[in-house]
């Protein structure tokens, strides 16, 4: 199972990589999607892959019984995607605005700031 | 338990609380501008002087036993930078009293301008790599927004090449908080620390490292990655580029610190090289491409590149003198960088325009204001006796120890096209003769001094650090004694039974 989720992992970085290279600013938005969505797969592929296992403490118990899905990894992933949400919702509007002022979908009709 | 460490994080997100609260009353706003970055410098320098006087302050949240609890760490060099933090804050809400138009307070300025210092202060103050990253974020959320307020073209040019670079080193710090956690299993960077030194895969910590450095360095907009900072920089109001001159990069250069003395000192010889080499390619290209440029915000804006350069060079260096370096050198850096940038936007007020081209005749009209920008500008190229050349004798003598001579040669030589730089501002825009009608004094809103104050009161502290740099020089160098040894700052958050324990359970 590991393996398949570091291909997958692996495949969603390259393709954000490629996104964010490509000319178009819609283009760029979905490449940042992707590359949170990676960085979200691997936290939870690292902490690793239990099955059937929830981190539960029955009742005069101090510890789950047995090896159980690591709690703090979700937690984090959680909190990664809500902030990731936040700043795409951002990105999203931005864009949306800074083609209303440039009115052209192309990086390259960007670039006064540049020179 | 110690609520002091809280405070500067708590301060300034009240303030912005009751600037939400008071939405539509402008001068309620105002004076919660002031206020609030005033009791920051208060509640700041308080962290200080118990930092100072107790080494490490710790506190644990929700009173859990650390590692398990997200805790607050303070020890010099972020109790420096907080105090540096409020330094900026306060004069840079003085100077938005007439720096920043209705329009930009009614799009909410002032609730962003709290909420990015507390975003900046809870960076500093975190000992959880996690936490740090969230803090980072709150950081970025705000410096966003103001970044576009106003939604000029410029800025939103500007806006998609900073948003899309910093949320892509973003991702790439939380890529690498993944495989550490997936390494080490704590997030808490003491525990890190500890349990970092019992891993055996040292190949797949200086991957890590790596990946840290280059998440970082887009941050700290260091050589490769800084395109974004000379492209955004120039566009907002002068005040919100102040305030991120001032303190955002300052940020990242201050996660290099902290994660390069106390989590990876594994293999410096490979990592602290990298650094170095990237730390002598930023000075070049960033100076070098001030020298390019022919508008006072870029041509700052390039300086901060090059001047990042100068602070990742004395923890490359990575000798007690060569890290009180960068930390006397931060300092230094902060103060000048927000002055000059208050001092383009008091020289836009009067003359109309950032262009050099334009500008001319402001030494025969306000000799004041050429004095006070030869303090900042003589200091940042590095001339005694002001705070710069401090900043650059320290760093410089550092190289000369361990004979880096290639390093010491380069870091001379940035310093001298600096200088350049800075003679270039001040023979345009201050002394040859104004041309001929090209732009026309901008309407200002309210009285100039307040943006006159903020302008001396910056020069003066300058001055301060040039003329009597013992305080700074001894707290850079307590600064600096602790991130060289990192186990006084893992036992102060973990306590030693902890460490006991786990170096028990590691023990065959």
């Amino acid at each position: 199972m590991e393996i398949v989720m570091a291909v997958v992992i692996g495949g969603l970085y390259a393709a954000a990589v490629y996104m964010l290279l490509r000319r178009s600013i819609v283009k760029l938005v979905i490449g940042l999607v992707l590359l949170s969505n990676a960085a979200n797969l691997l936290i939870f592929t690292v902490a690793g892959l239990v099955r059937g296992a929830p981190p539960l403490i029955y009742p005069g118990e101090v510890l789950p019984p047995g090896i159980s899905a690591d709690p703090l990894a979700q937690a984090l992933i959680l909190t990664a995607i809500v902030i990731g949400f936040g700043v795409l919702a951002f990105a999203v509007v931005l864009i949306h605005r800074a083609f209303e002022v440039v009115g052209a979908d192309d990086m390259d009709q960007m670039k006064d700031t540049d020179t | 338990m110690n609520g002091v460490i809280a405070l500067p994080i708590l301060v300034p997100l009240l303030a912005g609380a009751l600037s939400l609260i008071f939405w539509r009353s402008h001068t309620v706003q105002r004076a919660l501008g002031v206020l609030g970055t005033g009791l920051l410098l208060v509640v700041s320098i308080d962290l200080l002087l118990q930092t100072w006087a107790q080494g490490h302050l710790v506190m644990e949240m929700g009173n859990w036993p650390a590692p398990f609890a997200i805790v607050l760490v303070s020890d010099m060099l972020a109790a420096i930078m907080v105090l540096l933090t409020a330094i900026v804050g306060l004069p840079v809400a003085v100077y938005s009293l007439s720096g920043i138009s209705v329009r930009h307070e009614r799009y909410g300025y002032y609730p962003l301008f709290h909420l990015l210092l507390a975003g900046v202060n809870g960076a500093f103050l975190t000992g959880d790599i996690f936490n740090l990253y969230v803090w980072f974020e709150v950081m970025l959320v705000a410096s966003f927004a103001l970044l576009i307020l106003g939604g000029e073209r410029a800025q939103m040019e500007g806006a998609i090449k900073y948003v899309t670079l910093n949320l892509l080193s973003s991702a790439l710090f939380l890529t690498a908080i993944g495989l550490l956690y997936g390494l080490t299993g704590t997030l808490n960077m003491a525990d890190i620390a500890l349990k970092l030194g019992e891993v055996e895969d040292t190949g797949l910590v200086t991957v890590i490292a790596i990946l840290f450095l280059v998440a970082f360095g887009i941050k700290a907009a260091a050589f490769p990655l800084f395109f974004w900072l000379p492209a955004s920089y120039h566009t907002p109001k002068v005040a919100v580029s102040a305030l991120f001159a001032g303190l955002l990069t300052k940020v990242g250069v201050y996660a290099l610190f902290r994660v390069f003395t106390l989590i990876f000192d594994q293999d410096v010889g490979y990592t602290h090289d990298i650094l170095l080499w990237i730390a002598l390619l930023t000075m070049l290209t960033g100076v070098l491409g001030a020298a390019a440029q022919f508008e006072f915000r870029r041509i700052l804006s390039f300086h901060i590149v090059s001047q990042i350069g100068y602070m990742i060079l004395g923890l490359a260096l990575f000798t007690p003198l060569a890290i009180l370096g960068g930390v006397f050198y931060i300092a230094h850096h902060i103060v000048v960088k927000s002055n000059l940038f208050l001092i383009s936007g008091l020289t836009y007020q009067l003359k109309g325009s950032h262009e050099l081209r334009d500008l001319g005749g402001l030494y025969r009209s306000h000799p004041g204001l050429a004095i006070l920008f030869m303090i900042p500008a003589l200091s940042l190229a590095g001339l005694p006796p002001l705070s710069g050349f401090f900043a650059k004798f320290i760093i410089i003598r550092a190289g000369i120890e361990v004979e880096a001579w290639f390093a010491v040669g380069v870091a001379l030589l940035v310093g001298l096209l600096t200088l350049y730089s800075m003679v270039k501002i001040w023979n345009e825009a201050f002394w040859k003769a104004q041309p001929a009608g090209v732009a026309a004094p901008v309407p200002a809103q309210g009285s100039l001094i307040w943006m006159w104050l903020p302008i001396i009161a910056l020069a003066a502290l300058t001055l301060a650090i040039g003329l009597y740099g013992q305080p700074l020089f001894l707290m850079a160098e307590r600064a600096a004694a602790q991130l060289l040894d990192p186990a006084g700052y893992v036992e102060a958050v973990l306590g030693l039974d902890y460490i006991e324990s786990v170096l028990e359970a590691t023990r065959p």
